[in-house]
């Protein structure tokens, strides 16, 4: 049982050359960066439920390649704030904070899952910000989502909304439940079951907290997985087509609990012009993790 | 004025409801419009309920707490009212505008505590329409008036909340389908949105005014 953050390493992560706190509201949210500060910066976005250091690989070979890498936690992510509400609108606000702290001119913009699709709309909103947008597996798609008959529909979402509403009660006790690193990394594998182990533990290291009990993931622990509400995934799709910067699209071959399963097909009739699709064979959902060093020099050969 | 206030937490958020008339019976519960407060008696046209009446502020509004850096949506205010029906156990809802539709959500998510809805016109009916509208980060909104509600970010957020029409009809028909009621909602405003138009249509939803809405639903167990 490790117990011990300090020996866990993983093999090419690097903790943040600087952290530091940007206020988007009266929130806190945590910013941390990679590379020179007097670099040309290059922003990251991170998946739901993760958190900037999952980039603890990715972001260091950006950086040495002479950028200096920006990424934050969202709003109850990692070391940002735990707010009192969460909403897609409000992380459009927290993300355009951070950007404004380091630079008013467009900058390349890379997203992981809900990152990704949070600056797809950041780019339909403010194009000024945006010179290169990279969407890594957030681009979800309507014909992922299975079509239900009306009545199971109707079963479908009694049941969320009995769920959700019971969730909601229950929250102002709400912990995250403490265990070992071997015990948080087990849990978080069974949604992330393509990453190694060796990984996993590592992150619990970053993005967990140590207390008397045990180990806690620092997520604020109200948050579910799955949004809950009107969102329809062709809402995030219909934007693709607007953006005028040069857009990347990665998307990795193997089905994921976490993935969208979006068809490369799906992304290729929303393209804009210019854009471009890549599929990475052999990577799930977090091909950034999975495949790094192929992603990295994608990003940095769009941007170049 | 108000007899008594009793203060409900909804997660990280502290709510005011408020008690305008005591009584035996099951509870009517108001919900005002967007950028309102509860009124401080029972208004006029509410009189004939036969039983108690309170009124709820929804967060960043009246004298409930404001979200620090926002992220208002009605799903959660919907949470709000089911914090106020874990305190009253069943009510009949009346809301006014936004809280018309939160009202309507409510309805379809706890059907079984929702004797009925009323939905009414006022502020926020319309929300932000049946579709997204485009894409805008604002950064920053007038400062809060004295006392801090209502919150300028719930407005500016709940007036593009989308509400599409199939979306609002779902909660009509788990409402109707769910709580035993021949009609569950009353629709008894002038103003008709989309969303409005789509619960109109479907069974177990009628139009009339609100005093045949009081009779009606003061009538169901």
């Amino acid at each position: 049982m490790t117990e011990v953050a300090d020996e866990v390493t993983f093999p090419g992560a690097r903790r943040p050359d600087r952290q530091r706190r940007v206020d988007s509201n009266g929130l806190s949210i945590a910013v941390h960066e990679w590379g020179d500060e007097a670099a040309p910066p290059f922003f990251l976005a991170h998946g739901g439920m993760d958190f900037a250091r999952t980039f603890d690989v990715f972001a260091p070979i950006i950086a040495d390649a002479g950028w200096r890498v920006v990424s934050w936690d969202h709003r109850g992510h990692g070391d940002s704030e735990h707010a009192p509400l969460y909403s897609w609108e409000a992380d459009l606000r927290d993300s355009v904070q951070v950007i404004e702290s380091v630079t008013s001119a467009p900058a390349p913009i890379l997203g992981h899952s809900k990152g990704g699709s949070l600056m797809l709309q950041l780019a339909d909103a403010v194009p000024h910000r945006v010179s290169h947008l990279i969407n890594v597996d957030g681009l979800p798609s309507r014909r992922s989502f299975p079509d239900v008959a009306d009545h199971q529909r109707t079963k479908l979402l009694a049941q969320e909304l009995t769920g959700w509403l019971d969730h909601r009660r229950k929250l102002v006790t709400a912990q995250r439940k403490p265990g070992t690193i071997e015990e948080l990394a087990a849990r978080r594998g069974r949604m992330n079951p393509r990453l190694s182990d060796e990984w996993l533990q590592y992150l619990v290291t970053v993005g967990a907290r140590h207390d008397p009990e045990g180990w806690r993931w620092k997520i604020d622990p109200t948050m579910r997985f799955g949004g809950f509400g009107p969102w329809r995934p062709e809402w995030s799709m219909m934007r693709l087509p607007d953006i005028g910067v040069p857009v990347l699209a990665v998307l990795g071959t193997e089905s994921d609990p976490m993935g969208w399963g979006t068809p490369p097909e799906d992304v290729l009739s929303h393209l804009p012009p210019g854009g471009r699709l890549v599929t990475l064979e052999g990577a799930g959902h977090f091909v950034h993790i999975e495949q790094p060093h192929e992603v990295a020099a994608l990003a940095l050969e769009h941007v170049s | 004025m108000s007899s008594a206030t009793v203060t409900l937490r909804h997660n990280k958020i502290e709510l005011a409801l408020h008690e305008l008339r005591s009584g035996a019976g099951r509870s009517l519960l108001h919900l005002h419009g967007l950028g309102e407060r509860s009124p401080q008696e029972v208004p006029a046209h509410l009189d004939a309920w036969p039983g108690p009446v309170w009124a709820l502020d929804l967060t960043g509004h009246g004298q409930s707490d404001v979200a620090v850096g926002a992220g208002y949506f009605c799903e959660v205010l919907m949470g709000d009212v089911d914090t106020a029906l874990a305190h009253l156990g069943s009510v009949t809802i009346f809301g006014r505008g936004l809280g018309a539709y939160v009202g309507l959500l409510t309805a379809g998510g706890r059907p079984e505590l929702v004797r009925g809805t009323i939905c009414f016109d006022g502020p926020g009916l319309a929300g932000g329409g049946p579709w997204p509208a485009s894409p805008f980060i604002p950064s920053a909104v007038d400062p809060p008036p004295p006392g801090g509600t209502p919150d300028p970010w719930a407005i500016l957020e709940l007036t593009r909340d989308v509400r599409p029409p199939d979306y609002a009809a779902s909660f009509a028909r788990q409402a109707t389908a769910r709580s035993g009621l021949d009609v569950a909602i009353a629709v008894c405003g002038v103003n008709r949105t989309p969303w409005l138009e789509a619960v109109v249509a479907e069974p177990g939803v009628t139009e009339c005014s609100v005093a045949e809405a009081l009779t009606l639903f003061a009538a169901v167990d």
